[in-house]
């Protein structure tokens, strides 16, 4: 390994020598495929958040009426409240399952290698089949508490606000705490032996070695994907949609939501577009905070010494 | 090693499959039933050699599919040089589709559509034809269809679709087996609505389904106490742009009656988290869970489809919602969809237009698509009709359809049809929080007087 290591980076200084255009040009087709999918789009929705366009006629340029609609709407606070309690509370629920069950998975015991296979069956499916299902095992009248005939199942799931939230967080996790534990089980994986040899020979419990070293070394394991949680759980369309499509009333109406609606379903591509360049400025100042909270410098090594 | 390279392989398998998937599932989508045209066809149709063809876009799937394409194909064998070329559609599709495609000026020559609203968007932007002096130069065409089917045509006078297909209003259906067993009599006015919804709650068995997620669902109550009580004056303000339309007391006092009915349990319990597309709300009715239900025509064939033995046993009951007493409107009035609607697109050629044109006259529910719409369960909606009924198993319920649909005195078009699809959704999400009790009724018509107009 460390002979190749070696060679690789004798070969790159090697590049770098003759001459500095190599690397630039290997960075180009990701460029253009950021600029193709990303950025252009991206200026096209700034650019129609500043008309009125019903999708059938002219696009009118009207300044600033459409920011001017959606900032002063009432539904704009209570989506992001909406989009809010989704992303906290599914990363509340998320994080310490993941992190428990990628430990207990890192354990290369067969019958755990086994459960990890089970673990990720849910992220297999597609979330539309995900929602389609719960929502016929939930229904009040014909699901799952009507059919065995326990009561505790009967509640009315995605017809009582605060219960519909439920639903839709156990959902979220259900379906993604998988991948989580297994980034985490990774990063559990990365642990060098030797810190845990020596907190053994120092006499520390499991328990406070879960605490002292799998935790801190696992930070920028967390830091990742706490960022894929927050920002992911920004854009949650299909399995709401489905499921109980914003309702009941607006109880589950999220941002993305909010936008289809507005854009598709009522003609308003303008508006539509204010609220996606308002989810790109949270996304982008969620995912530079988590960074922040990573420290100054992420290339910094933990493994010193070990 | 070893794992290494080979897993770098399988990589780089994967990442080329990938796009072929992608491009395969493409196809998928964008290739609908039998037509070849896709989204290009309609604006560059006529610049093909040979005799020029227009398109012709419509919703897949029963009961629909099958009279529509068998009348364009009877068009298409009499009329050698002028062909319409045919795709087909699913439902929830169709709508982002058309909109996509006259957005990009390559709509189709005949647009198939719901009239109203809907329709109104399409004039304003300038993408349909203005068919009124057609219309006087062929009055024969005109003549022979219901006259309340042109009301959803006409926009500021003038008629800009072509009516078509069935007449579906919205029935009160109930299940006779479950007024024997609790011994009721169906009701007669609101008052013994209000009475029976006690006595079946009191039956353990829900008075009312409804698939309340749905949203115009629970619209169809309020058109009906809208009109019962108002008459039909008060949504037409709405629709006219008046100022503080939905103030009006009628509008105060149905909206109020709404959340009274929903205080008192008249809807099955979870009703807001039930969508009609699974037809949960159906099956509620006829398994007997719910007593009544208020829906569009339509459920019956759903009901005779997967109702088990319900229609042909005569369980399943029908009438019109009931008078309000003391209220202003006709007991006679409707609400629903008064028919459906083929409009042509202006970026059509010459050539097309005249195709288009001459399927209207000559096409369009000829004497084998009415037979074929019998069939179906649905009523054309042309004059004496009803003469096809005779020998048809459904011959009962057809014709309870078509006197409710010539004997209205109105037939008002379903309020998010007839309303734009921008005031349409304020509409429905506002629906949504006055039966989730969230808002009262005047909170109610204060966000809907915001959007009256738009």
């Amino acid at each position: 390994m460390s002979a190749i290591s070696a060679r690789r980076t004798s070969s790159a200084a090697a590049h770098k020598a003759r001459g500095g255009a190599v690397l630039p040009w290997l960075a180009l087709p990701a460029l253009l495929a950021f600029a193709a999918f990303a950025l252009i789009p991206l200026i096209g929705v700034l650019l129609l958040s500043f008309t009125s366009w019903d999708t059938l006629g002219e696009i009118k340029l009207t300044g600033l009426e459409s920011w001017r609609a959606v900032l002063s709407d009432p539904g704009l606070p209570h989506a992001l409240w909406v989009t809010f309690l989704i992303t906290a509370l599914s990363w509340a629920v998320q994080t310490p399952a993941s992190i428990l069950i990628g430990v207990f998975l890192a354990g290369r015991q067969r019958y755990r290698e086994l459960l990890a296979v089970l673990y990720f069956i849910p992220l297999l499916l597609s979330s539309a089949a995900i929602a389609i299902t719960f929502k016929a095992l939930l229904d009040p009248n014909f699901g799952l508490g009507a059919g065995l005939h326990i009561d505790l199942l009967n509640q009315d799931w995605l017809g009582t606000p605060s219960l519909a939230m439920g639903v839709v967080i156990f959902i979220v996790s259900w379906q993604f705490i998988p991948f989580h534990a297994l980034l985490y089980q990774g990063g559990v994986r990365q642990i060098p032996r030797s810190l845990y040899e020596a907190a053994e020979l120092d006499g520390a419990g499991r328990v406070r070695m879960f605490f002292n070293i799998t935790l801190p070394q696992l930070k920028y394991t967390a830091i990742t994907s706490s960022t894929l949680m927050v920002v992911g759980s920004l854009t949650f369309f299909d399995l709401i949609f489905v499921l109980t499509e914003g309702g009941p009333g607006d109880a589950t109406r999220a941002l993305a939501l909010d936008m289809y609606k507005r854009g598709i379903q009522a003609n308003l591509m303008g508006q539509a577009c204010v609220i996606g360049v308002i989810l790109v400025l949270v996304g982008l100042a969620l995912a530079l905070l988590l960074r922040r909270l990573g420290g100054r410098n992420p290339n910094a090594s933990q493994l010193e010494g070990a | 090693m070893e794992s290494r390279t080979s897993s770098r392989r399988t990589f780089l398998t994967l990442s080329m499959g990938l796009p072929l998937g992608a491009a395969l599932a493409a196809c998928g989508t964008s290739g609908p039933a039998p037509s070849g045209g896709g989204a290009g066809g309609g604006a560059t149709g006529g610049s093909g050699g040979g005799g020029a063809k227009a398109t012709y876009w419509f919703l897949q799937g029963p009961p629909g599919e099958a009279p529509r394409t068998a009348a364009v194909q009877r068009f298409n064998k009499a009329n050698p040089n002028g062909q319409i070329e045919l795709t087909t559609i699913q439902n929830d599709a169709y709508k982002t589709k058309i909109k996509t495609a006259i957005g990009a000026n390559q709509a189709p020559t005949i647009i198939w559509g719901w009239g109203g609203g809907g329709l109104r968007s399409y004039v304003q932007a300038g993408q349909v034809e203005d068919l009124t002096s057609w219309f006087e130069q062929n009055s024969a065409v005109k003549d022979r269809l219901f006259p309340s089917s042109f009301g959803a045509a006409t926009i500021d006078g003038k008629i800009y679709a072509m009516p078509c297909e069935t007449v579906q209003p919205i029935v009160l259906f109930y299940n006779k087996k479950v007024f024997e067993k609790v011994g009721a009599q169906p009701p007669q006015s609101y008052g013994d609505i209000l009475d029976l919804v006690k006595k079946f709650n009191a039956a353990g068995i829900a008075p009312f389904s409804l698939a309340g997620q749905s949203r115009w669902t629970n619209m169809m109550w309020l058109e009906f106490l809208f009109d019962r009580i108002g008459g039909p004056e008060v949504f037409q303000a709405v629709f006219d742009g008046e100022k503080d339309a939905w103030n009006n007391p009628a509008s105060i006092e149905a909206l109020t009656k709404m959340q009274e009915l929903i205080k008192a349990n008249a809807f099955i319990k979870g009703f807001s988290s039930i969508t009609a597309d699974s037809n949960a709300d159906q099956a509620l009715l006829y398994t007997g869970k719910a007593a009544m239900m208020l829906h569009g025509s339509w459920s019956y064939g759903i009901q005779q489809a997967q109702g088990g033995d319900i229609v042909p046993s005569g369980g399943l009951g029908w009438m019109n919602f009931p008078p309000v007493d003391g209220g202003k409107g006709d007991p006679s009035d409707t609400v629903g969809n008064p028919g459906q609607y083929l409009s042509i697109s202006s970026k059509a050629t010459p050539e097309q237009k005249e195709i288009a044109k001459k399927f209207f006259a000559t096409g369009v529910l000829d004497d084998q698509e009415q037979k074929d719409w019998v069939g179906t369960g649905g009523v054309p909606i042309v004059k004496g009709s009803d003469k096809l009924f005779a020998g048809s198993k459904d011959a009962e319920f057809l014709n309870f359809i078509y006197g409710v649909a010539s004997n209205a005195k109105v037939f008002a078009q379903s309020w998010d049809q007839a309303l734009s699809p921008t005031a349409a959704e304020v509409l429905l999400d506002n629906i949504a929080k006055l039966f989730q009790l969230s808002i009262s009724p005047q909170q109610f018509a204060t966000n809907m007087n915001a959007v009256i107009g738009k």
